[in-house]
């Protein structure tokens, strides 16, 4: 085990560490409440350690930048919230097709449009998945705590090296500005998984056969890289066998490394009547409410938490809806996530929605009021 | 004749062509230019990249055999800028057509001359949205017909260089296809540049713009447009009643400026290459 030491940090700062530990090493961005940190503490740190850190001129550039930057051979990231997050789709879409990975975090703020830019919320949930437009596969990790944070910045930051496929962080405003105490390994070590070094003497960019390596620019494969439906190398095509093909590609490598992209969490009780499912900071509330109904009061009560909320984690769900009667899904929203809980229930267990979205987090209160209902 | 086909077989994907462009289209000649511009640099192959946005000329970037990023409408220059801080030594030419880069684009192709950041923009200004039939771009002269502009546009458009130098670039040169020969040198004189260099290069579309306006087809179009231009030397000479309605060829500005990746570098302390 790597040494580590407790600190005080901010879940945006927690964000730049993790980035950095994962080795990203190019941040392109533009300013944004609440996701300003990210960017702050990217320009703070990445000159000392040789790194790029530039501020674009609008979101869509830098979106643009970063997928630049990964084509050259950086591990990058940016981050933004929602407006911003709104301009990224366009270029988002265009990683996923070219397969360049990066990593995207959206710290989410009350919404639609410039909405409440200081207030908490879970809008963007659906937008995500479905932002960018054509029917393309998507990874979003939400974390419900700063060391969360950290560490889900790490595996997205690997993952997304691993499948050449971007991968959204969804922060929300209580995660990205709330200080906790979070143990970190020492700094400058790296949590960097290398994907294979080696390359190939065929080395196709899109190869037929399965993933491969992205070989950076600059090394004498003179392959293309569009946006453009293409073949094994990378050229235009639009003949419909290797245009569906293609599409199929990148569905299956999420469905190939499904277990090791969905992350959840389950505590509580081992055969719960009642299961509260959620994501980013209502885990935080729900916990406390599990704590009081399970572990005081030995109530049949259980929370599953949702580190990844897409692709869904509709098998977790399946096997939950079997054991229990009620499952409620807090969220700060006027309801997203659980139509798909709903959809996983396959009409084992009701499902109940529990909303909020005037701008505040979801209490404990509110939850255990609708616990109570349902368990009494 | 040798050196032509050499040129061929090592900077064209030749097993991509025939091209997707119309018969009369400027687009070739001007990927020819840049081509022989290229092999002129000195370049090494493989630390050129060739970058493009979304349109005809864009398309040019798949029949280069470099390492090309053929990227979304107007943002090439924004992917290239990345590019280009992650891997300064690479030789960025980023193509983009008229619209491309100065309307969708616009925004990108203002902060990059701002930034003077070492990307070889060449765009090609045929002044018409070619590959969508024929709309209006920020280029197409006041009064010309458009399918978007039937009866003529009102607008009034860029002059892209006069943008370019107001927005920080220090490079700037206008071509056109009618002088092939011209372009090419104009292009290998932006890439010698350290810094943000233009190069406009005007190019005929006979099917999307010149029918619509009756300017005949591609010779007429090469034939008026080599007419109708002055190099910038014969021009320092002549008076400006003289120069209404003409294009200005060769280098219109050349400036030394801090260039950005070189400057960024320099303030971590580390080496370029």
């Amino acid at each position: 085990m790597p040494e580590t030491k407790p600190v005080l940090m901010q879940g945006n700062e927690a964000c730049a560490v993790g980035a950095i530990s994962a080795g990203v090493r190019f941040y392109a961005g533009y300013p944004i409440t609440p996701s300003t940190e990210v960017a702050e503490q990217m320009a703070a740190r990445l000159p000392d350690i040789g790194g790029v850190f530039i501020q674009m001129e609008d979101e869509i550039a830098s979106m643009a930048a970063v997928i630049g930057a990964s084509i050259g051979g950086m591990r990058t990231l940016t981050a933004t919230s929602g407006p911003g997050f709104s301009l990224k789709q366009e270029n988002l879409g265009y990683a996923i097709m070219a397969e360049i990975p990066c990593v995207v975090v959206n710290v989410q703020r009350m919404g639609p449009s410039t909405g409440v830019p200081t207030a908490p919320a879970q809008g963007d949930v659906m937008q995500a998945r479905w932002g960018t437009h054509g029917d393309h596969p998507i990874i979003v990790f939400s974390p419900a705590s700063v060391y969360e944070t950290y560490y889900l910045t790490i595996a997205a930051v690997n993952l997304s090296q691993k499948l050449r496929q971007p991968v959204i962080l969804l922060l929300d405003e209580v995660i990205g500005h709330m200080r906790e105490k979070v143990e970190i390994p020492e700094a400058g070590k790296l949590i960097v998984e290398k994907s294979s070094d080696k390359v190939p003497s065929d080395w196709k960019p899109y190869d037929e056969k399965g993933l491969t390596p992205l070989v950076p620019f600059g090394f004498g494969h003179y392959y293309h890289v569009t946006g453009l439906f293409h073949d094994q190398y990378g050229f235009p095509t639009g003949d419909p066998p290797q245009v569906e093909r293609a599409l199929d590609r990148l569905h299956n490598k999420l469905e190939k490394y499904r277990d090791e992209i969905v992350l959840t969490n389950y505590i509580g009780h081992k055969e719960p009547r009642v299961a509260i499912v959620t994501y980013g900071c209502v885990v935080r509330s729900a916990r406390a409410v599990v704590k009081k109904a399970y572990w005081q009061n030995r109530l049949p009560v259980g929370l599953l938490s949702l580190q990844t909320i897409w692709p869904f984690p509709d098998r977790e769900i399946e096997a939950l809806a079997k054991q229990v009667d009620v499952i409620l899904v807090p969220e700060m929203n006027r309801g997203q996530l659980v139509g798909e809980v709903e959809r996983y229930a396959r009409g084992e267990a009701k499902v109940i929605p529990v909303n909020r979205y005037d701008g505040e987090m979801i209490s404990p209160d509110q939850i255990s009021e609708a616990l109570g209902r349902w368990l009494s | 004749m040798a050196v032509i086909e050499q040129l061929t077989q090592d900077f064209l994907r030749t097993k991509k062509l025939p091209h997707i462009w119309c018969p009369g289209c400027g687009n070739g000649i001007v990927t020819a230019a840049l081509v022989r511009a290229i092999e002129r640099s000195g370049y090494d192959q493989k630390d050129v990249v060739i970058v493009s946005g979304i349109g005809c000329s864009s398309r040019a970037a798949g029949y280069l055999n470099f390492n090309t990023l053929h990227t979304t409408h107007g943002r090439a220059l924004a992917f290239a800028t990345g590019l280009k801080m992650a891997r300064p030594e690479l030789k960025l030419f980023v193509i983009m057509g008229d619209g491309d880069c100065s309307a969708i684009g616009g925004n990108h192709f203002i902060h990059s001359a701002r930034r003077n950041i070492d990307l070889n923009a060449v765009i090609v200004n045929n002044h018409i949205y070619g590959m969508t039939g024929g709309q209006h771009s920020p280029l197409t002269p006041t009064g010309k017909k458009a399918t978007t502009a039937p009866r003529g546009t009102l607008e009034r458009p860029f002059d892209l260089l006069e943008l370019a130098r107001g927005a920080g670039a220090t490079f700037g040169a206008k071509g056109i296809a009618a002088q092939p020969r011209q372009l090419e040198q104009l292009i290998l004189r932006g890439a010698n540049h350290r810094g943000f260099s233009v190069v406009e290069a005007l190019s005929p579309c006979p099917i999307a713009y010149g029918r619509r306006n009756k300017l005949g087809g591609a010779v007429e179009m090469l034939r008026d447009m080599k007419e109708n231009s002055i190099s910038v030397e014969r021009a320092a000479n002549m008076e400006e009643t003289e120069l209404v309605d003409k294009t200005i060829t060769g280098v219109l500005f050349s400036i030394d400026a801090p260039e950005y990746a070189e400057e960024y570098y320099r303030s971590i302390g580390k080496e370029i290459g």
